[in-house]
């Protein structure tokens, strides 16, 4: 006799099939959280401020009003103006669009070289494992923008230099969480399961292990993208960013802290938007953490 | 048996589970005799663990107390603060995990462990404390107590570790000893050994022991009264020579059917169909009703209460009088 | 050396390398088992059983021994040339939540196996994904359920049904029910045997509860420290049990008593299983037995047959 058991839960099935997937649970758990979803508001709002910026700035960053130097906010010039007398607000949307190009660049630099390497150490193991935990090592004990600073000189000014100095020496962080993930899996009994099935590698990695991994991904991604904000930021401040007049919130804040007490616009405003943006990354990286690992870890 | 050592009544706890509400004990009363071992068997969720934790404070983040008292010596533990509570946990009531990896400190000294026990509560000066640490470690039957003293959780074997835990919840002498599934992560010939040791300082001492448990085979052997719990609710109360005689319940007796022991070979399996539910609604009827083959109309519309059948039996049933007939 | 028997075991053994020392997790284990037997393994943790299952599947390779399947050696075959053979040797764990993805449905980690072996057609597979669940008596809407909505009981009935999508012929138990509730338990080793009965299944069957192991083998084998130190069907060796071991395990075991009477006297032996990385000298058991002389401590004892199908590893028994 087999005792059928009832279970109470699937009733209508797809759709509870689909209420109950695990990204459906995440996607609520992070709905409930009030900073992840303003913080997802003004992210979403800043991409698009990033493509359409251009278009909507008042002024060209080229454009310098000589009548209006250095003047407060005013009709004409929201945010008012700088020394020179560009228009502190264009020079912010403009910011915006090169701060995006360069901060996804260079993370996906940094998670592209991160990936493969993680995965490889995680995979082949042995001696190759051991080389890639050494490299994670040495780039760990190495201070990274000390590091981007020299591919700066190397690779001379621009977005992609600025690109390539920010996102290669970044890969370290997702390497270690990659091969972390792919080792725990990989002497798992889930993976062990699918070997016994007679699950190909390929296979195992396809429908077994990605599914499992693309959460704590799309967060170290999350995490990184403002990391990589202020390294570029940071790149510019000290001078080896950007050229003036190509805007950048770097090159904004140096000329600001240079002109701090005569013109304090000239730092309220970039370091505002700056400000909030980065919380806004962050907030919806935790959002995004909390909902894929409520009970806590990467 | 003398008057309860610890006596809880109507205990009610409750869990808040994403939107739903679980009611993990829905009214348990029962009480621990001075000098008695009482036996709390239950399957997973049964409430058996939750019940006697909740009693001495230990309740998670997401559950609460709704009601009831629990007296220890003239004191209602659920009014004491948690600073009052840790007073009496370790120094009155020892507690004994399943787990002794988990609640055994990995960066100390297990000696220093031990002793802490005591000079947390003030038991004893630092002098006395040592000398009984090493006399501790000798009745738990851990060899060289001076060389062990010094040694960290993890150098010891899953029953050696859980000698420790029993000496950690002995050292304060306390007049109950809760244990809870101490022996569940054990194999069986170190599970012997632990029972023994049990047994063997329970005697000594002269102290009341709840010891929760799933087994049956554990609690008829070890216990002197055995309390069988389900969905939150008392299903049967007995003394352990009752119990194997004639458990009236239908819960008990077909758990009792569905044991496999040595020598059942060719003998036919009897299950009990279905599986336990989670409580979810205050209960209005019969929580077994569903898997009770005496199950009737009755069993479904009305909540039985738990009522003495015998000197010192109590079942809550309503068909108890016809399922004992039965079985006897 | 019967030519239908379908699986043969010659002297397996397995060492892991930790940190440097050997861990003898499995010594030179021998048994052969036919078709619709099913074969028992006890021990308590730490004695390679659970191991010993998993070289059968070659899901770890031996260090030294034979496995053939079928009368054909498996033992060198890569882990490629296996797969068209998992087919037929399956495996169902003692964690079922751990052995399935936590992002797949129950339809879709029962119908991964099909897949993965090119079976039938996504209707066909639909179709088996629904029999399946109704065979281990679970309702064919918990296919839409996910991993962490089911019971520990449910889950394990998933995971036979997944063991049984691909038609096997030889399926290992590993410890099925050690996590599950006593009433749960019964239902589940019901189940087992009606599948065995009903697919003409062979079981290797792998636990620490004695009484189960009897219930439900056909022949047992008593590992103590990788080794096997009492092998025999199941009736002989609970009724005549031979090794010290074997007698310290039946009599660990606390049964529920008829009567005050009845109850058994907490008599445990003493020590515990000492490491494998560095067994005792002798007969592995000898630190622990109460029957041991001098020739325990000095010489390893041999298996022999002390009687039709019973084999033990002791100086002493006869």
């Amino acid at each position: 006799m087999i005792v059928a058991i009832a279970v109470t839960q699937p009733q209508a099935p797809a759709r509870q099939a689909r209420r109950n997937s695990p990204m459906y649970r995440a996607w609520q758990r992070y709905r409930k959280n009030w900073f992840a979803v303003a913080g997802l508001i003004w992210v979403v709002i800043f991409f698009i401020i990033g493509i359409i910026g251009p278009w909507i700035a008042p002024y060209s960053y080229t454009y310098a009003d000589f009548l209006h130097m250095h003047s407060g906010p005013s009709w004409q010039h929201w945010f008012g103006t700088d020394t020179v007398g560009y228009d502190v607000f264009s020079q912010i949307l403009y910011s915006i669009r090169y701060a995006l190009e360069i901060a996804l660049g260079a993370t996906c630099v940094s998670f592209l070289i991160g990936v493969i390497l993680g995965l490889w150490a995680g995979l082949a193991g042995g001696i190759i494992d051991v080389i890639v935990m050494r490299a994670v090592d040495f780039m760990f004990a190495l201070p990274s923008f000390f590091f981007a600073l020299i591919l700066m000189v190397l690779l001379g000014k621009g977005i992609f230099p600025m690109i390539l100095a920010i996102g290669v020496p970044g890969w370290a962080g997702y390497a270690r969480l990659i091969r972390s993930l792919v080792l725990a899996m990989r002497n798992g009994e889930m993976v062990e399961a699918a070997r016994a099935l007679g699950a190909s590698q390929w296979h195992i990695a396809r429908r077994y292990m990605f599914p499992n991994v693309v959460g704590s991904m799309v967060v170290s991604l999350a995490f990184g993208i403002p990391y990589d904000l202020t390294a570029q930021a940071g790149l510019s401040i000290v001078g080896m960013g950007l050229n003036p007049p190509m805007p950048s919130f770097g090159n904004m804040l140096a000329q600001a802290g240079a002109n701090i007490l005569g013109f304090p616009w000239l730092l309220y405003f970039p370091a505002g938007v700056f400000a909030i943006t980065l919380l806004s990354f962050l907030f919806v990286a935790d959002g995004l953490q909390e909902a894929f690992n409520p009970k806590g870890g990467v | 048996m003398s008057q309860p050592l610890l006596s809880i009544e109507d205990l009610r706890v409750e869990f808040d589970r994403g939107e739903d509400t679980v009611y993990a004990v829905n009214g348990v009363s029962f009480s621990i005799a001075e000098g008695e071992t009482l036996g709390i068997v239950g399957e997973s969720g049964s409430g058996k663990s939750v019940t006697l934790m909740s009693a001495i404070g230990l309740i998670r983040e997401n559950g609460r107390i709704r009601s009831g008292r629990a007296m220890f010596q003239g004191t209602d533990l659920l009014k004491l603060s948690e600073r009052q509570l840790e007073d009496i946990r370790g120094r009155e009531i020892g507690v004994v995990f399943q787990d002794p990896m988990t609640s055994l400190n990995p960066v100390m000294r297990i000696g220093d462990q031990i002793m802490e026990a005591m000079l947390a509560h003030h038991f004893c000066s630092h002098r006395e404390a040592f000398e009984r640490t090493l006399q501790l470690l000798h009745e738990m039957g851990i060899p060289e107590p001076k060389a062990r003293f010094r040694n960290y959780p993890h150098e010891f074997s899953g029953g050696m570790r859980q000698r420790i835990m029993i000496a950690i919840a002995l050292a304060c002498e306390p007049q109950l000893l809760i244990a809870d599934e101490p022996t569940t992560a054990l194999d069986v010939t170190v599970q012997m050994q632990i029972l023994a040791l049990l047994q063997e300082q329970r005697r000594k001492r002269n102290m009341s022991v709840a010891i929760i448990t799933h087994d049956f085979g554990v609690a008829t052997n070890f216990c002197d009264r055995i309390i069988v719990l389900y969905a939150g609710q008392i299903m049967e109360v007995a003394d352990t020579g009752t119990f194997l005689r004639e458990s009236a319940h239908p819960y008990t007796v077909g758990l009792k059917h569905s044991i496999i022991e040595i020598g059942h070979r060719a003998r036919p399996l009897q299950p009990i169909p279905g599986m336990a539910p989670t409580i979810t609604e205050m209960p209005h009827s019969c929580s077994f009703a569903s898997r009770c083959p005496f199950a009737a109309e009755r069993c479904r519309s009305e909540l039985p209460q738990l009522r003495e059948i015998g000197s010192g039996h109590w079942v809550a049933c309503h068909r108890a009088e016809e399922v004992l007939a039965d079985v006897i | 050396m019967s030519s239908e028997a379908l699986l043969e075991v010659h002297e397996v053994s397995k060492r892991f390398r930790v940190q440097g020392r050997d861990l003898h997790a499995v010594e030179k284990v021998s048994f052969q088992l036919e078709r619709g037997q099913t074969f028992g393994l006890v021990g308590e943790s730490g004695s390679g059983k659970s191991t010993l299952g998993r070289l059968v599947l070659k899901l770890l390779e031996a260090t030294e021994g034979r496995i053939v399947y079928q009368g054909k050696d498996i033992t060198r075959l890569t882990q490629k040339q296996m797969r068209p053979l998992r087919q037929e040797m399956q495996i169902i764990f003692q964690d079922p939540m751990a052995s399935m993805s936590p992002r797949m449905t129950i339809g879709m980690a029962i119908e991964d196996a099909m897949v993965i072996h090119k079976m039938g057609t996504k209707e066909e597979r639909h179709k088996k994904v629904d029999e399946l669940l109704e065979r281990v008596g679970l309702p064919r809407e918990v296919k839409w359920a996910y991993p962490h909505e089911l019971s520990g009981g449910q889950l394990q009935r998933v995971g036979i049904a997944r063991a049984l999508s691909l038609n096997p012929k030889l399926v290992i138990c590993d410890e099925p029910i050690s996590a599950l509730d006593v009433s749960i338990q019964v239902q589940v080793i019901q189940l087992l045997r009606e599948l065995q009965r009903d697919y003409d299944l062979t079981y290797i069957f792998i636990s620490h509860n004695l009484a189960v192991v009897e219930y439900l083998s056909d022949v047992v084998a008593v590992l103590y420290l990788g080794e096997v130190v009492e092998q025999a069907p199941a009736e002989e060796l609970f009724s005549r049990p031979t090794h010290p071991y074997t007698q310290v395990l039946i009599q660990s075991i606390l049964k529920m008593p008829g009567s005050m009477e009845e109850r058994q006297a907490l008599t445990p032996i003493q020590g515990e299983i000492p490491s494998p990385f560095n067994p005792p000298k002798g007969c592995p058991f000898h630190p622990r037995c109460p029957l041991a002389v001098d020739r325990c401590r000095t010489t390893k004892p041999e298996r022999r047959n002390i009687g039709p199908n019973h084999a033990v590893a002791c100086h002493l028994a006869t």
